[in-house]
Parts: structure tokens; C-alpha cells; sequence
């Protein structure tokens, strides 16, 4: 009884209830300062690890800019700013149809990676046997025809037999990588089983710039997969699907067909970024062609809660962070590991920021100051 | 005698994020009494005893307990000041026994001694006038025993104020008033007890005394023996309210749905369905009678082509005598095959055989209205999923138990819920959301569903408004049959009433209503009708208009008779 008498009179501390609601508005401030505080943080993080930065307190400064630099500081860094947000978009937009069908596709890695193999396979056997633009075509039929195949493998076994999605896309990565390895083996069979750069196949250079049609394409792209989620007979079985199953059996979709059939889009579309690595600046293959982007695409997506265009930005934003850390890894002479760091205290905040948007937090005395509020 | 009291509140007001669930509530319970509290739903009913049970912490007011201010933070801090609350829904471990359920979690210093338990558990049962083998699993038990257990686990951990939370909704008649005695007999004891309820004939059966909520207030406590239903239902609801469903008699009941031998399986192979075989009239409703759980959701399922049943047939009447044949659900060939068997006749009932007449002018001779079926339509729905079941042209509407997870879309809002059914239509690949939008607002407007408009996510809306936008989009589907589930389940009295409007005005235009209800004095005054089942059979079929609860009552508990009676 001694605990409930110390209890006497005193409301809990602290307690959370969900929101009903949030204005728009009221959750983009929650945002932004949430990304203010990320950035505060990483200062002080700077100035605990980075030697330069703690020797001179007045460096803090520069030490932000270069974030800005890596991305904007000349016109080649902007355009492989531009270049690397639209591939990464394009992996996030190929997941985005899956996952608003609340299939849980982690092998973008993977269905990018046979994308980018593929292409470049025909660019081995055919390149330069026949004319380019149709070289071209090749390329990009392969690229999305096994980015396809790769998802509609998992996309098969879960309708049917209901397998774990998450697993079997995820374990689909590593056999795309031992695929790349073992072609790499048969490619180059002396030495170092590297790949040179083709000569062949590479995508058109408009205006002098080798950039502006990956990024053309993506933005195309956006706008479609747009359309095809929020106007299309086909985008409405996808929410109707991932918000319930059993709505869907009710008013007679076939979850079964959505489900392959949206795989297939998302595997197709992976492919497609694939052949805009292959084609459109690596022309050439290895086990790390993709380089974890097929993960960072979840985050990008789910950032960008599954809506194109919002996907925009956060790619954008996810983009400018990476390049931003790998300028100051070079300007501070830092491990490429405190980057990281930097990177996931930033992302820590919006994710975390998430959670404000979904919850209102009360501390003790907050209802009668509220009580006071509603009678005035 | 001056009757003491147990329980005060003073002032109790709760907020959720806008909303006001609870505005200055006092409240006073006596030792000795049970008090009904009474209101329709979100009112605030459940928010005010979780409150006192410690679920929730009030944001303004004071709870005294035997005049002393006291902190409730936890459902532990309720138990250590005598209160107990029995939830709507059993909090029960299905694999532990009674007595293990009742001791679990329970601090007490000590060994385990299971037989002291079930001895001290039976000890409460037999003081009580329970039923109940503390040694049984959950799992082997009906929902009346699994209350029971409920109970004894807050009477266990000496509980002396009791609140109840509909306690009665999922119970036959004869078990409501054997729960009826048990509690008279704890009152005499001298606990407190509190039932939370919306049924009116309950609380006039049970209660002392009634505290009326309404929109979070408390409006008034009564004795109970000082009022009547009409009052309190005007109390209620905030204005006079007619409690009279008016039942027509049927008009040219004709069969439009056979049900024939129906068996059917679930995914663990149980049979969920035994021999069903029954036939549900167009321009009558048929009540379907039960416990939860004794099949109805699956007979609905397997009807609507979202269980495949594994035999039997679904027979469907398609109206369709004397009406010209059109090429909307059938094709041309379907067309010719169905006038080579004699199915067609002209308006002046001769034969229509299409013999030696070239396609175009079969489609000219059909698309003039002039070519007529002889007979209605049969269609055997079984082994059809919804999808095919619509392409023959079949309206069958369905309202099913599960709203939100089931009828519709939560995180949709209205004009794409409304699209449930018909977003195939016309457009190519693209949807078509200008008629979906019409629609809804027209839902809106003639069912009065309270909404901030046409973009509202569903889920936001109230239980009843919720129901309104479903009712109203498989009625808007103009069915031939209507089959609902629990459709009022949750719903405040005017929703109810409202559904129980548009459900016989369905009937009146002839469309074969099927209803699944819980409350069995709706389903006395609604239906024509009443099939009853259990354990997957049908033990019954009554007429509404002459048959008794306790005969339907004894129906729903009926279970094997028939095979014994085969027997011998």
C-alpha cells in the first residue's frame, strides 16, 4: 500500500495517444524540424570525432557547406547528383507498386543486378555485330525481361503456396550476385575476373551531356507510375489488395493474378534501372553494380510513403546526404565509416519524426492546462 | 436502511484528441445494487468504466471509493481497490484451464497448489450459483462458460465493485437469465455491480437503478422501477424515437435462392457447414438465428462464392419471365444455344428459335426488346467466385460481418469504397470516379451518413456511418438478394432503425432478404421468417410472427437431436 500512497494524487509522467489527425502542415513543421535537430546533432557528432573540426571550433561552418559542396560545387558533381537520384529513384519507384500491395520486395538489389547482367550480356555476345540502336533495344528487352523473371519467381510461390515474400526476394539477391561471379568467371577467364568497359551500347549523348536522358526517362517514369497507382483500374486492385485481401476476394479480384502481375511490373521496372546502370554509365558488369541500392530504395520509398512524386524528393535527399558524406570523408581526411554515421543520425531523425506525426506525446499536467485552454 | 456508497465519481472528463468522451461525469454506485448504465454506442459508456478500471486515466475529475479520493493508473491499482471489470472481449489463455487462467498473474506468495486452486475456484462457482469445472480448458468451452470464468477471476481477486461489460450480447436467452440470477445473488452478497448496456428490456429485468449517458454526459440516474422504456429511449437518444419496425406482409413470395444439401469444409478440413438446405423467398426476410459462430458467417461466405462449398447447390431465380432477353451478361452464341433449347418466346408467346436468321438480324431482332424468357432464369451459383457469380448477371448484394475489414476499404474514402463494385466498368484501364463520386453523395445525402465529405477515409467515420456507406452501396447495386450479417452490430438505435427501414423496403420491392442477427427481439419483429443453426446445421425454421424467444433459444442450443432421434 506504501506505493499506491506515494501514488496518491500524481498522474503518470508521461503518456502517448495516437492522433486522430494531423493537418498537413502541422506534419511537414514536425518534419523539418526534425531534420533540423539531425543536422544539429550531426555538428555535435562532428565535433566529438572529426579531429579537424574539434582542433578548430570555428571549421563547424565548412564542415556543413561541404554537405552542400559534394552534391552542387561544380557542374560533373550536379550531374552525377542528377544521374545517381534518378537511378535510385527508379529502383524505388520499380518497389513502390509492390509494396502499396503491402508485398514486402527486398530483392531489388537482386532484380536490378540481373537487369544490369543481362544487358550486358547481349552487349558481350552482340556488340558491335550489329547495329547499336538495335543493340540498344536488345540490351533493354533483356534487362527487363530477367528483372521481370526475377520477381515474378517469389511473386509465383507466395500466390501459390504462400511463402515468406520478405525471405524469398531477399534470397534472391545472392543468387544474382553468385550469377554475376560465375559470368564474370566465364567472361574473363584469366586473371582478375573483372570486366573492362564495353565499347558498345551505350545510351545516346543528347547536348553534349551524357546524363540527361537517364534522368528524362526517370522523371517520365514518375509521372506514369503515378497515373498507374492513383487512375488506373490496375492501381485500384493494388490498394484494394494491400489494404486487405479479403476485401478483394469479397468484390471479386483474383489476388493471386494482382499479385504476379504487379511483381512482374516491379521486377520489369527494377530491370529497367538496371539497364540505365548498364547502358547509361557503367557498361560493365560486377557483383556490385547495384551497390545496396536496391536497400536504400526501401527507405527512399517507404520515406516517401509509397507516392511518386513525395519519392522525389526523398531520393533527392537520400542522394545529397551520400555525396555530401563522401565529400566530407575526402575534405576532412576522415574514415568512410564516421560518414555513415553521419548519414544514419540524419535518417534517424526523419524516420523517428514519424512517430511525433503518428503519436502526441503529454507530459504530466498538459490535460489541465488544456482543460484551461477549452474554457478561455 | 440507508444504503451505503461504494463508488464516486466527481467530475470525470476524458479527451481524445478533439474529441470529448467523457464531459463531467458524476456518478454514485451503492454497495448492494446493480446499476445499468445505459447509452447508445460512443456515447461513452466503455471510455467511463475504463476509467475506473483503470485503462484509462481521466483527464479531469476525482474517483472516491468509500468517500476516499483515490489514483487509479493500472488495471492492478483497480484490483487493489476491490474493482474488477469483465471485458467485452475474453482476455483468456485457450490453452490453460479455468482455474490456471484465474490464478494467472496473480502475485501471491506461496507454492502453486493447483488443488487448493480449483477447490477455492469452486468454492466461489458454488456460492455464486455458477457452472463451471475449474480443471476444463478454455478451448473445450462456450462462450457462456468462458464468461463465467471472467467472472470468477475478478470475484477471485476479491472484487467487490463488478463492471460488466455487455455482458449479454453474445449469450442465448436462457443463459441471460441464468447470468441474471448470478448477478442478483452477488447484489445480496453486497457487491457492486455495474452492467453496461443498450439493451432496454435488460435493464428494466436486472438493474436498480439506470445512469443515462449521452455524447460523453451523463443525463440522468433513474430507478428503475420509476420508468419505461419509451422514456428512457427518449433519454437516450436526446428525442422521441418510435421503437416500432412495421412489417408488412410478404407480397408474392416467390423462391429466388435454394439452398440444397450444402456441406463445407474450412482450410483445417472441419466441416463448418452440415446439409444445409433451405430457400429464401424474394419480398421476404429471412432471419438467421444463432450463436455466434454456429455458421452463419460461412453459410453467407459460401452462398456469396467466397467459400467454395464442396457439394450441394446454390440455386438462383433469376427474374426473368416475360422479360425481353439483352446481351448484357450473355453472348450471342449463349443466346442462340439457350433459343435452340425453347427458352424464348415473342410478345405474342410464340416460339423464338432464331432458325435459318443470319447474327445481325438475331442482334437486331434481341436489341428491339421484343425476344422474351419463358421461364425465370436457373443458375446454380456453387463453385462460382463473386467475380463470375456477377458476370452472369446475378445481383447478389452482401453485407458482410466484418465492415472494415471486409466490406470495405478503411484507408479509402467513400467515392473509392463506392467503387468497390462497379470500378470495372467502362474506360479501358483507367477509372471512372465521377459515378462512384455521384453516388456516394447521394448516400451521403439520403442516408444522412454524418461525414466532413466524399474524401474522407471510411475508417474515420462512426461505426453506424461506416454501416450506412455499406448498406447504401449493395443496396445502390439494385440486388435480387440481399444478405446481411450483424449489420446493426454496433450501431447506435436511429442507424439501427434506419438499416431496419431500408431492409424492408428492399422486401417490399420484392428483393429476397437474408439477415443475420444477434438480438432476438429484432429478429421477432423484423423477419418473416427465422431459420435457426447450430454447430453448422439448421434445427429450425419458425414464424416470426408466432414463435418465442424461448423456442428459438432452445433451437440455437439444439445439437445433435435429430441424428439421435435418427438413431433410434
Amino acid at each position: 500500500m506504501s506505493n499506491l500512497a506515494r501514488a496518491e494524487g500524481r498522474e503518470p509522467l508521461i503518456h502517448l495517444s495516437k492522433r486522430a489527425g494531423i493537418s498537413r502542415g502541422k506534419a511537414w513543421s514536425i518534419r523539418i524540424i526534425a531534420v533540423l535537430l539531425g543536422i544539429l546533432v550531426c555538428g555535435i557528432a562532428a565535433f566529438l570525432l572529426i579531429e579537424k573540426v574539434q582542433n578548430n571550433p570555428e571549421k563547424i561552418g565548412e564542415f556543413y557547406g561541404t554537405f552542400i559542396k559534394g552534391s552542387f560545387s561544380t557542374s560533373r558533381k550536379f550531374w552525377k547528383f542528377l544521374k545517381n537520384t534518378a537511378v535510385l529513384l527508379c529502383i524505388s519507384l520499380a518497389l513502390t507498386p509492390a509494396f502499396r500491395m503491402r508485398f514486402w520486395n527486398t530483392g531489388g538489389e537482386g532484380q536490378t543486378l540481373v537487369g544490369v547482367l543481362s544487358a550486358i550480356a547481349v552487349n558481350f555476345y552482340l556488340g558491335g555485330k550489329i547495329p547499336e540502336g538495335i543493340l540498344l533495344i536488345l540490351m533493354l528487352l533483356a534487362a527487363l525481361a530477367a528483372g521481370a523473371l526475377w520477381g515474378v519467381i517469389p511473386a509465383i510461390f507466395r500466390a501459390k503456396w504462400g511463402t515468406n515474400e520478405t525471405l524469398f526476394t531477399l534470397m534472391m539477391n545472392y543468387i544474382a550476385t553468385y550469377l554475376v561471379s560465375y559470368f564474370l568467371v566465364i567472361w574473363v577467364p584469366s586473371g582478375s575476373s573483372t570486366l573492362g568497359k564495353l565499347k558498345n551500347g551505350r545510351l545516346p549523348i543528347i547536348a553534349d551531356n551524357e546524363n540527361i536522358l537517364i534522368v528524362l526517362i526517370v522523371v517520365a517514369l514518375t509521372a506514369a507510375l503515378y497515373i498507374y497507382l492513383q487512375y488506373t483500374k490496375h492501381g485500384y486492385e493494388i490498394s484494394v489488395v494491400g489494404e486487405s485481401v479479403r476485401t478483394a476476394r469479397y468484390i471479386g479480384i483474383n489476388e493471386r493474378k494482382v499479385i504476379i502481375r504487379t511483381m512482374i511490373l516491379s521486377g520489369m521496372l527494377c530491370g529497367l534501372a538496371g539497364y540505365l546502370i548498364a547502358a547509361g554509365s557503367d557498361q560493365t558488369v560486377t557483383t556490385n553494380s547495384v551497390g545496396g541500392q536496391g536497400f536504400t530504395g526501401i527507405m527512399v520509398a517507404w520515406l516517401g510513403k509509397f507516392n511518386p512524386l513525395a519519392m522525389l524528393l526523398t531520393s533527392a535527399l537520400i542522394q545529397l546526404l551520400n555525396q555530401g558524406a563522401m565529400q566530407i570523408s575526402k575534405d576532412f581526411g576522415v574514415n568512410s565509416s564516421l560518414t555513415s554515421v553521419i548519414i544514419g543520425i540524419i535518417l534517424f531523425f526523419i524516420i523517428g519524426s514519424e512517430f511525433f506525426i503518428n503519436y502526441e506525446v503529454h507530459f504530466r499536467g498538459h490535460a489541465k492546462k488544456a482543460a484551461r485552454r477549452a474554457i478561455k | 436502511m440507508e444504503k451505503q456508497i461504494a463508488l464516486q465519481l466527481r467530475g470525470i472528463t476524458k479527451r481524445f484528441g478533439p474529441v470529448l468522451a467523457n464531459k463531467h461525469v458524476d456518478l454514485d454506485v451503492y454497495r448492494g445494487e446493480i446499476l445499468a448504465v445505459l447509452g447508445e454506442n460512443g456515447c461513452g459508456k466503455t471510455t467511463l468504466m475504463n476509467m475506473i478500471s483503470g485503462i484509462y486515466y481521466p483527464d479531469e475529475g476525482q474517483i472516491l471509493i468509500d468517500g476516499k479520493e483515490v489514483v487509479i493508473r493500472s488495471p492492478k491499482d483497480a484490483f487493489d481497490h476491490r474493482i474488477g471489470m469483465i471485458h467485452q472481449h475474453f482476455k483468456l489463455v485457450d490453452l490453460f484451464s479455468a482455474a490456471e487462467n484465474i490464478v494467472l498473474g496473480l502475485e501471491k506468495k506461496g507454492r502453486y497448489n493447483l488443488k487448493e486452486i480449483n477447490a477455492e475456484v469452486a468454492k466461489i462457482a458454488e456460492r455464486y450459483g455458477f457452472h463451471l469445472d475449474p480443471a476444463k480448458k478454455i478451448y473445450d468451452m462456450s462462450v457462456s462458460e468462458k464468461q463465467t470464468v471472467e467472472i470468477i477471476k475478478v470475484l477471485y481477486r476479491g472484487a467487490d465493485i463488478l463492471i460488466l461489460d455487455e455482458p449479454t450480447a453474445v449469450l442465448t436467452p436462457q443463459e441471460i437469465t441464468r447470468l441474471f440470477d448470478v448477478l442478483r445473488r452477488m447484489k445480496e452478497d453486497g457487491k457492486s455491480i455495474i452492467i453496461i448496456t443498450h439493451k432496454l428490456n435488460e435493464v428494466l429485468e436486472v438493474s436498480d437503478r439506470v445512469a443515462i449517458l449521452r455524447r460523453g454526459e451523463h443525463i440522468a440516474t433513474v430507478n428503475t422501477d420509476e420508468t419505461n422504456e419509451a422514456e428512457l429511449t427518449e433519454m437516450m437518444v436526446g428525442r422521441k424515437i418510435s421503437l416500432n419496425i412495421s412489417r408488412s406482409a410478404p407480397v408474392n413470395a416467390v423462391p429466388r435462392l435454394e439452398v440444397k444439401d450444402l456441406n463445407l469444409f474450412d482450410k483445417e478440413g472441419i466441416q463448418v457447414l452440415k446439409d444445409i438446405t433451405f430457400t429464401a423467398n424474394g419480398g421476404e426476410i429471412l432471419g438467421i438465428a444463432g450463436i455466434a459462430g454456429s455458421g452463419q458467417r460461412q453459410l453467407l461466405e459460401a452462398i456469396a462464392g467466397l467459400q467454395p462449398a464442396a457439394d450441394g447447390s446454390v440455386l438462383f431465380y433469376n427474374p426473368k419471365k416475360d422479360r425481353p432477353v439483352t446481351f448484357y451478361h450473355k453472348s450471342l452464341k449463349k443466346v442462340k444455344e439457350m433459343a435452340a433449347q425453347g427458352a424464348f418466346h415473342d410478345r405474342n408467346l410464340n416460339d423464338v428459335s432464331f432458325r435459318g436468321m443470319r447474327d445481325k438480324a438475331i442482334r437486331k431482332w434481341v436489341e428491339s426488346g421484343d425476344v422474351l424468357f419463358r421461364e425465370d432464369e436457373e443458375m446454380n451459383l456453387r463453385g462460382k467466385d463473386p467475380l463470375e457469380i456477377r458476370q452472369l448477371g446475378i445481383h447478389l448484394s452482401f453485407v458482410p460481418e466484418d465492415r472494415l475489414g471486409m466490406g470495405l476499404v478503411g484507408s479509402m474514402d467513400i467515392t473509392d469504397n463506392m467503387m468497390l463494385r462497379s470500378y470495372r466498368k467502362g474506360h479501358a484501364g483507367f477509372l471512372d470516379r465521377k459515378k462512384p463520386k455521384e453516388q456516394a453523395e447521394e448516400i451521403i445525402r439520403e442516408l444522412q451518413v454524418v461525414t466532413p465529405g466524399v474524401s474522407t477515409p471510411v475508417r474515420r467515420l462512426s461505426g453506424g456511418n461506416v454501416q450506412k456507406v455499406l448498406v447504401g452501396r449493395e443496396i445502390a447495386y439494385a440486388p435480387k438478394v440481399l444478405m446481411a450479417a450483424y449489420p446493426v452490430r454496433g450501431l447506435d438505435i436511429g442507424a439501427s432503425y434506419t438499416i431496419y427501414r431500408l431492409l424492408n423496403r428492399q422486401k417490399e420491392s420484392g428483393v429476397a432478404v437474408m439477415f443475420v442477427g444477434e438480438d432476438l427481439d429484432v429478429l421477432l419483429e423484423l423477419c418473416d421468417r427465422i431459420m435457426v443453426m447450430n454447430g453448422g446445421r439448421i434445427t429450425g425454421f419458425v414464424d416470426a410472427r408466432t414463435t418465442t424467444k424461448e423456442e428459438i433459444g432452445l433451437l440455437m442450443v439444439r445439437t445433435e437431436q435429430r441424428e439421435e432421434e435418427a438413431h433410434e
